[in-house]
């Protein structure tokens, strides 16, 4: 039943002049979910976000979030949203503090709710120092952070997070991912965009993959990985050894792959438990040293070249309707 | 890794949460006029321009022309020149100043500020309301340093308290009505410079092609006609009369000058009546996407 679904697009078009920036998007997300869209640069998902937060109204197609309509009930979406925009959307010339506050009390909070909240948030987003500090003099994690909590001000059931991490170094990324986490554990449903496939990896109960305005593919994160054909065993010999590949040939699913200078192998596997130690172990007994053994779980990164047969460093490639079948 | 195959955790109905109280009506957009109005003003205090606009500018401008112009114009009918002058720097300085109007916005809908207001429930006009009082508020300020300045100078209105009180306001209310046409223009240009270059065009001359700081007599003819007809000249000559200073155009047979007040106050309502419900038309074209 659509009733539980929290945010639910159905074939969103938006075109900009000349280019299409969604070409039909369907999107469902049920009531404390949380929905990664992942894609290259230009793929679409700031289009998505801003159409199913009510700043753009689709050429085509209709969305619902919360139950209402984001075009004709824009007002009730806007009640029930939290919002952080890929780009800054806070005031530079107000404090920490000040643009809580108004942020709070434009979304109809009394001005004592409005300061008691930005002051629960800026404690747990770890800015009570730089608080009554203007925003000019934040760095960009510091940026990130009061912008996830400006959308949080009047705890909305349901949030967008566009590209919460792009630009944050590795451990503020780890941070905010903490942060996010925290988020969903209250139980809100979560939209969340990224270039990032690791990100989706770690915060998002499903995925959907979209390029050039299109879904390309969506399901966990484990069943994109299946698409990839599973894991994938790497190992380097200390000296070359013909027998290694026989030795190897009754612990993996297809054939063993020889690198040119005889010392590297790759194969196909079943990731078992104990597989790497195993395999090491009856290569030892075959007289065979191994100076590194990796199995290799396929990233997202595969699946997303599996699936548009680009890498997502080049999003204007031009073949990718080979896409999925 | 608990993210495998299971499907979202199970689906609880959107059940309401601790809402804040929310009656669109008229107190929420109330507050939400006071809040962002509270918000244009911080950013006057902060921003070190800004401020000068409305503080040092208006000083320095009533010092300038009292003492160099002061020592060259001799006004037809009388008077001494400081007298005269101060109804007229109300009217440049507020003139010029109504410019902030057009570089707040149009630096506002550069920066990503306006879409996050975008997403909240708020009354959306309360946008440009809010800057058009802010800019009234620093137009009162700007005008009590003219004043000050004047006074510290030896400018003296002969007038009772109420009508002085008046002088100022017939300045407020036109400078308010032009900065709903600064909004128009904020709204049309692609930045904030654009703004306050294409607002510098349009006002200084407004503002110089008048009675505000020479006498229009000795003017060109067709100068003279434009400053006769000219708003600010209205407005000037209205308040020169509660200021009971100067006043040479109340000869000149031009309508506006016969009529001063009725003048000004029907030009301020013409300004208000075509730019605000422009303005909120233009501002809604520019925010949707
Ligand atoms: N306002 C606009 N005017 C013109 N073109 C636009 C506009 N907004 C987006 N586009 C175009 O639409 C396409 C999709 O853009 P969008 O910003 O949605 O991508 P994205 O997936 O968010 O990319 P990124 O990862 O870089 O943020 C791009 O080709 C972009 O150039
Ligand atoms: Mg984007």
């Amino acid at each position: 039943m659509t009733h539980d679904l929290m945010i639910e697009a159905r074939g969103l078009r938006k075109s900009f002049g000349p280019t299409v920036a969604l070409d039909g998007i369907d999107l469902e997300v049920p009531a404390g979910a949380i929905l990664g869209v992942l894609g290259p640069n230009g793929a679409g998902k700031t289009t998505a976000v801003r159409i199913l937060t009510t700043l753009s109204i689709p050429d085509a197609g209709s969305a619902r979030v919360a139950g209402h309509d984001v075009v004709r009930e824009a007002a009730a979406v806007q009640r029930n949203i939290g919002v952080t925009a890929q780009d800054a959307t806070l005031d530079e010339v107000l404090t920490g503090r000040e643009n809580l506050v108004m942020i709070g009390r434009l979304s109809g909070l009394r001005r004592a709710q409005a300061r008691l909240r930005a002051a629960e948030l800026l404690d747990q987003f770890d800015l009570v120092d730089a608080a009554d500090r203007v925003l000019k003099e934040y760095s960009g994690g510091m940026r990130r952070r009061l912008d996830l909590a400006a959308g949080l001000l009047t705890r909305p059931p349901v949030l967008f997070l566009d590209e919460p991490t792009t630009g944050l170094d590795p451990t503020s990324r780890v941070r905010m991912w903490e942060v996010i986490r925290g988020l969903v554990a209250d139980g809100v449903t979560l939209l969340l965009t990224t270039q990032y496939l690791d990100e989706a990896d770690e915060l998002a109960d499903r995925i959907v993959v979209i390029d050039h305005g299109r879904v390309i593919a969506n399901g966990t994160s484990a069943e994109l990985k299946t698409q990839t054909g599973g894991a994938r065993l790497e190992l380097t010999l200390s000296e070359v050894h013909t027998a290694a590949a026989q030795v190897l040939a009754p612990f993996v699913e297809g054939a063993v792959h020889v690198s040119h200078d005889g010392r590297r192998l790759r194969a196909p596997v079943r990731a078992t438990t104990g597989l790497a130690s195993t395999v090491v172990r009856a290569l030892d007994d075959a007289g065979i040293t191994v100076d590194d053994v990796e199995l290799r779980q396929p990233s997202l990164d595969d699946v997303f070249f599996a699936l548009t047969g680009h890498p997502t460093e080049e999003p204007d490639n031009a073949d990718l309707e080979v896409a999925r079948s | 890794m608990s993210l495998t195959t299971a499907p979202a955790p199970a689906a609880s109905p959107a059940t309401p949460r601790a809402r804040p109280t929310r009656s669109r009506g008229a107190t929420q957009r109330f507050r939400d006029v006071v809040v962002l109005t509270g918000r244009n003003l911080l950013h006057i205090k902060r921003e070190p321009l800004q401020l000068s606009d409305v503080t040092v500018q208006p000083v320095l401008f009533t010092l300038l022309f009292i003492y160099v112009f002061g020592s060259g114009v001799v006004l037809p009918g009388g008077g001494s020149y400081k007298d005269f002058a101060i109804a007229g720097l109300l009217a440049m300085n507020l003139t010029t100043s109504s410019m902030g109007t057009a570089v707040g916005l149009s630096s506002d809908l550069g920066s990503g500020v306006i879409d996050r207001f975008r997403t909240l429930s708020m009354w959306r006009p309360a946008v440009l309301v809010g800057r058009s009082l802010a800019d009234l508020m620093t137009a009162v300020i700007c005008s009590a340093f003219v004043g000050a300045t004047g006074l510290l100078v030896g400018w003296r209105p002969d007038a009772g308290v109420a009508s002085v009180a008046a002088g100022f306001a017939i300045f407020l209310l036109f400078s308010y009505a032009l900065s709903w046409g600064c909004a128009c223009l904020g709204m049309v240009s692609k930045s904030a410079e654009s703004a306050q270059g294409i607002g510098l065009v349009i006002l200084f001359p407004l503002a110089i092609v008048s009675n505000a700081l020479v006498p229009t007599e000795h003017m060109p003819v067709v100068l003279r006609t434009i400053a006769d007809w000219n708003p600010v000249s209205a407005v000037t000559t209205a308040s020169r009369k509660f200021f009971g200073n100067p006043n040479p155009s109340v000869t000149i047979h031009a309508w506006p000058m016969q009529h001063a007040v009725l003048a000004s106050l029907l030009w301020s309502v013409a300004l208000i009546a075509i730019f605000a419900p422009l303005a909120t038309a233009l501002y809604r074209r520019r925010t949707t996407d």
